[in-house]
């Protein structure tokens, strides 16, 4: 009964009228296999600006393919990967950008860890020295229990 | 590993400093339009167009024939559902005569629009068309609705993505307004 | 009428846990046994009620009860029979209520298989676990009610989400679950140390901290072991569901379930320390803590809107304040304990710099950094936002890239831990055995650099790694084997196949990352693509129907050498209820390399936007995966856990 409930649906389902105009729905040409490398490596690390956090390599969205159309072009005219970055970003901002720029908003975020790294790191040295010395079992037993 | 006064409490600092941060997001997460981005291009010079009007499918209208007094740019298409909830929001504020609301139909069907705006009703002053998206992309368009607030020098004001309603013409749009007619 | 009843298990569930929590910790701290008897029962009491609930609320799905508001939301009557059991935790108030159930589990796992604990301790982790119970349930009780009824009935359900209608959905949760939640035992166990004045005065001696941690133990093993299986049946579901072959985001919500590894990993490897060495007690506490506050706060982050993720649940602010307050009391409570009862160190044993003891502080130092790492950049954006700097993007180039730097000197470290003694090591003996095995590594590692076609960084270091990771750890077998009369213990047995673990993974992780192809054609039928010496030759698409959806059928023969290997059927499904369409990609899966085929837009006439992949070694990462876990299972079994009394 359901199957013919979906068949009847189906014939009835309206033609995409809501759906935004496609200028090319065809996917894009590349003219050699350099020029689809640095695509998809550029296209992975910019955010579509509709979704809901994906990639502008995955994303289905209209914009997004518009987007990726753009980039190609771009490409195609010789900008370099930081240009195209920037025409998206300033048309954008800085959202679009997967991999934050490293200017003053972002020195946390790009030397935080780093500097954890440090400060924890100085840690475990003082704790190391603190505890050298002849306290305790004898040194470096075979027996040893694992 | 000892633990010294600073290594005890140390733990509950960071803590707390991190449950303000997120008390902060949920307090942010309350404003209803808060996925939408901020355009980079306020204050800056609208992007130059070449564009169709809607209804002269001969003529080409560049952003220099706008200047001269502020204009109001309206992001719709006909597949979009949003644009019919703020179309009589929209059209009401049109009516006003407050300002000229150029239609920007974006990515739609010639026959597909003007069949919607025979449907609901046409408020806009002209309907420009961008029917592959080209100059969209130099607007930071990416999805409908979408308004922009451009002076009569051509430079941006304000942007809003979503819907409009009552609170929000009033609150922010009909202010840049007075502010850009004002020259400030 | 079941649903009601269903509203009145919990109440008594809460009322249960609220018993159950004060009795025993009162009991306790006051050497009143009557009260801490309440806690075993109580705890059996409470999983029979919550149980109760979730059975109603699944009968309530299955009977297709949409006077029931969330059946209505997540369901449908065209919604396959089994998917309406996975339904019951496809949204909020469903999925919470597993959150519960699960850790009622725990809480009767612990009473039951605990017999020779000392009833103080016993009392104090299950009245912990009881705290724990009362602000689950009070929210669900109080916001997000699974049982709230909808009158009049819905006619129609709104159906579960399509992303969601897939196998993964059946195993991936609960799973998931089973790990975040098997977290709150060790942190009981910590937070039942520190409220236990005696074991963390100067006087206790090491045997009781060894026998806390003997218990303790086994437990972390076993949550650990669920996590990790979680977290990459999540990242499997992805890989074949959403993206186009991608297996890791770092999507806020992927970095929710990471943290918690992250910690709960570094605190496998101290409580090893704590528990034979006795060192580092305070440290291992904390991180106890650390471990389940950060579940906690993964709950937190997925269920309040705060952050954006297609993985997240609908975002609401008024249940991202009330499990936020929840956090604070629980994580700040036991912080505040923390501070006030936490051991000093200064009874520790002595080491060496070159020692066991260094080696596993610099393990803790790495994945504690780590795991902060992925803390600052997933809530970077939302800093940057609350601070008015804009709005900013932080994405898989970064945390990819710091992670990678961050696990790097720890991947090379690894091998060296096993063999390096306690306390004391002459660094020659772990290097003269290992520094045949480094060359080896490096000698892969040149070679794949020269003879990968592509990705000849990630190919070298994904090889390389692994080589050095196994061949580290085989020695370390071999020379336990090669010692007469000496044991090769199940903790043995299970480090070994967790770090084996890490050699799979890190060959899957890096030569997918490196060596994966792909091409995207429109195709009409007859026509077909190449790629990685194989043809994909286009067939056509048809219509097809399926239980609750129309499909576009496609049909893709794969050929080597123009012998068909096999047949491949992508699929874009338009679901009736509401109209969503899905990409269901055709995998190939082998043990060297998957086959991935997608289909795009039609493009007319017949024609379609075909993408297809070659994946290398993508199965590799589950693999790794899966052995770690085992190695945490297997860790859990070591009879020296269930020993009465500690070795001397």
């Amino acid at each position: 009964m359901t199957r013919w409930l979906l068949a009847l649906l189906l014939a009835l389902a309206p033609p995409a009228a809501m759906a935004q105009v496609v200028a090319d729905p065809a996917p894009l040409q590349f003219q050699d296999r350099a020029e689809e490398t640095r695509f998809h490596a550029l296209v992975s690390e910019l955010r579509c600006v509709m979704c809901q956090n994906q990639s502008l390599a995955d994303s289905n969205a209209q914009i997004a393919h518009d987007l990726r159309r753009e980039v190609l072009q771009l490409m195609r005219q010789g900008k370099s990967d930081a240009e195209v970055k920037q025409f998206l970003v300033a048309r954008y901002g800085e959202f679009v950008l997967y991999k934050p720029r490293v200017e003053s908003k972002t020195w946390l975020l790009w030397f935080g860890p780093a500097l954890l790294l440090l400060v924890g790191g100085f840690v475990v040295a003082r704790v190391v020295r603190g505890h050298a010395g002849s306290r305790g079992d004898a040194p470096g037993n075979d027996e040893q229990e694992w | 590993m000892s633990a010294s006064k600073l290594g005890r409490w140390l733990p509950l600092a960071v803590f707390a400093a991190l449950a303000v941060l997120l008390g902060a997001g949920v307090w942010l997460s309350r404003q209803p339009n808060r996925e939408a981005l901020p355009s980079p291009l306020i204050g800056k010079p609208a992007p130059q167009f070449s564009l169709p009007v809607l209804h002269e499918p001969g003529r080409l209208v560049t952003l220099d024939e706008l200047k001269g007094a502020p204009f109001v740019l309206n992001v719709w298409g006909s597949w979009c559902a949003s644009c019919r909830i703020e179309h009589p929001v929209l059209t009401r504020f049109a009516e006003s005569k407050r300002v000229r609301v150029v239609g920007y139909n974006w990515k739609d069907e010639r026959a597909d629009a003007l069949r919607w705006l025979d449907q609901f009703g046409n408020p806009f002053w002209m309907v420009l068309v961008d029917y592959e998206g080209r100059y969209a992309i130099d607007w930071g368009i990416y999805g409908a609705p979408e308004t922009y607030l451009v002076d009569a020098g051509g430079v941006i004001r304000w942007k809003h993505v979503g819907p409009l309603d009552e609170a929000i013409i009033r609150e922010q749009l009909l202010p840049a307004l007075a502010r850009a007619e004002a020259g400030r | 009428m079941l649903p009601e009843l269903g509203q009145v298990a919990l109440l008594l569930a809460l009322l249960v846990a609220t018993l159950q929590a004060l009795l025993p910790l009162a009991g306790a701290q006051r050497g009143i046994a009557s009260w801490m008897a309440v806690a075993r029962p109580a705890a059996y009491a409470q999983l029979l009620l919550v149980a109760a609930a979730f059975a109603i609320l699944t009968h309530a799905f299955v009977v297709q009860d949409f006077s029931v508001q969330y059946v209505a939301e997540n369901s449908n009557s065209l919604l396959p029979w089994y998917y309406r059991y996975t339904a019951v935790w496809g949204a909020h108030e469903g999925s919470l209520l597993l959150w519960a159930l699960i850790l009622a589990l725990w809480t009767a796992a612990v009473a039951r298989f605990s017999r020779r604990l000392p009833d103080a301790v016993i009392a104090r982790v299950l009245g912990v676990m009881g705290l724990v119970a009362i602000g689950f349930l009070a929210f669900l009780i109080f916001t997000s009610n699974p049982f709230t009824r909808l009158l009049p009935a819905a006619a129609e359900g709104r159906d579960l989400n399509p992303l969601l209608q897939d196998p993964g959905m059946i195993i991936h949760p609960p799973m998931l679950y089973l790990g975040y939640v098997g977290f709150c035992v060790p942190f009981a166990f910590a937070i039942a140390a520190l409220l236990d004045g005696g074991a963390t005065r100067q006087g206790h001696d090491d045997r009781q901290w060894r026998d806390w941690l003997r218990w303790t133990r086994p437990w972390t093993n076993v949550a650990w072991a669920f996590l990790t299986c979680g977290i990459a049946l999540g990242s499997w579901w992805a890989y074949y569901e959403l993206g186009w072959g991608g297996w890791w985001f770092w999507d806020p919500v992927e970095n929710a379930s990471f943290m918690p590894w992250l910690a709960g990993t570094a605190l496998l490897h101290s409580q090893a320390v704590t528990e034979k060495r006795g060192s580092f007690r305070g440290w291992t506490l904390l991180l106890a803590i650390a471990a389940f506050s950060l579940s906690l706060l993964g709950t937190f982050l997925v269920r309040s809107g705060v952050l954006t993720s297609v993985h997240a649940f609908a975002a609401d602010p008024t249940r991202g304040l009330f499990v936020l307050v929840f956090l604070g009391i629980v994580i700040g409570g036991s912080l505040v304990l923390y501070a006030l009862r936490a051991p000093d160190g200064d009874k520790d044993a002595s080491f060496a710099p070159a020692s066991r003891e260094t080696l596993l502080l610099v393990n803790n130092l790495l994945l504690v950094a780590a795991c902060a790492m992925v803390l600052l950049g997933t809530l970077y954006p939302l800093l940057a936002d609350a601070l008015e700097l804009g709005k900013i993007s932080v994405g898989p180039p970064y945390f990819a890239l710091l992670f990678l730097l961050l696990m790097a000197p720890l991947v090379l470290l690894v091998p060296f831990g096993p063999l390096t003694r306690w306390q004391r090591e002459q660094p020659s003996k772990p290097l003269a055995m290992l520094v045949p095995w480094a060359g080896l590594a490096l000698g892969i590692g040149i070679a794949a650099f020269f003879l990968a076609p592509q990705g000849a960084w990630k190919t070298a270091a994904g090889l390389a790694g692994a080589a050095w990771v196994f061949a580290g750890t085989a020695r370390f077998a071999w020379s336990r084997f090669a010692i007469k009369g000496s044991r090769f213990t199940a903790e043995m047995l299970g480090m070994t196949l967790a770090h084996v673990g890490i050699a799979v993974f890190l060959v899957g992780a890096l030569l997918t990352e490196g060596l994966s192809m792909q091409r995207e054609l429109a195709l009409s039928p007859g026509q077909s693509v190449a790629l990685a010496g194989r043809e994909f030759r286009f067939d056509g698409v048809e219509r097809r129907i399926g239980p609750n959806y129309i499909a576009d059928h496609g049909t893709v023969r794969v050929l080597r050498d123009g012998r068909a290997i096999d047949t491949m059927h992508p699929e874009k499904r338009s679901y009736a209820s509401g109209g969503q369409v899905m990409t269901e990609a055709a995998i190939d899966p082998g043990i060297t390399r998957d086959l991935y085929v997608a289909l795009g837009e039609s493009l007319g006439d017949g024609a379609w936007a075909v993408r297809v992949h070659v994946k290398p070694f993508v199965r590799w990462i589950w693999f790794g995966a899966g052995l770690m876990a085992l190695g945490g299972l297997v860790t859990a079994t070591d009879r020296r856990f269930r020993r009465k009394e500690a070795a001397p």
